[in-house]
């Protein structure tokens, strides 16, 4: 199982501000491993989703030119304090993650 | 998105693509018209990743503003933000211009998502990174050059 994700989701007026840091190495497949000179296999994030209260607001396809540990930051017009952020990411290898928070 | 459609109707080939990536699972079938496919990922240039996406010509626009550094210290992790502020902002594509597979991301936006994304990449060398916005079936693009010095002092 991947390691946790963190997740923060605050009110700013109308606007839901939400921030996720995933963990993950983020391999491009293109760099070589400094001892073997091997390269070293890709293992990225595909795809991130995100939901407030069970709607889609965000569908991402992300590639391994997105840094190791990923932040990603958006915005959402429309939900009110108390509602439920979702987002969740599924990588190359099939492994996947998610996180929910409680807008505040 | 429109642009997708459009390239997947350019001819069965494109359509084959498509229909073998939903076969293998690697696309579940409602993602299938709603995102970039993975092969505008792979594009070894600007041009093809454009292409792939289906943004072969985007406008320039003013209303599109990448927040990212003059000087990357470290080009594995650049923070970029890009807000858009044209109408009806449906998906943000980011792409760094001279890494070996140009198409760093593409967000696409619904339900009451604002123009704005914040996240960081990596650059491989100095280079224009550009966002490539979609609203209302078009496509819209800016960019700003990013400087990269790789060890060194911050020179």
């Amino acid at each position: 199982m991947a390691e946790p994700m963190r997740i923060r989701a605050t009110m700013a007026g109308d606007v839901a501000d939400v921030k996720v840091l995933m963990n993950h190495p983020m391999e491009t497949g293109l760099r070589k491993d400094a001892k073997t000179g091997q390269l070293v296999p890709a293992h990225y994030i595909t795809d991130v989703t995100a939901t407030v209260n069970g709607a889609k607001v965000l569908d991402a396809g992300l590639s391994g030119g997105i840094s190791k540990n990923p932040y990603l930051g958006f915005r959402v017009k429309g939900p009110k304090k108390g509602d439920k952020v979702v987002v969740s990411w599924a990588d190359n290898k099939g492994d996947k993650n998610s996180a929910e928070a409680i807008i505040g | 998105m429109n642009a997708l459609r459009r390239n997947v109707l350019k001819g069965a080939a494109g359509a084959g693509t498509v229909a073998v990536a939903v076969a293998a699972g690697l696309l579940k079938p409602t993602q299938a018209l709603a995102d970039v496919p993975r092969s505008a990922f792979e594009a070894k240039n600007v041009g093809d990743a454009l292409k792939g996406m289906g943004a072969t010509a985007p406008a320039d626009s003013k209303d599109i503003t990448i927040k990212a550094p003059d000087i990357a210290e470290n080009g594995a992790v650049v923070p970029v933000e890009v807000t858009s502020g044209i109408a009806g902002t449906s998906a943000i594509a980011i792409l760094a211009e001279k890494n070996a597979t140009p198409l760093v991301a593409d967000f696409g936006l619904m339900g009451g998502a604002e123009g704005y994304i914040s996240t960081r990449i990596k650059m491989g060398q100095t280079s224009l990174v550009r966002a490539v916005v979609t609203a209302g079936g078009k496509s819209y693009t800016a960019a700003k050059e990013v400087k990269v010095t790789i060890g060194g002092c911050g020179g």
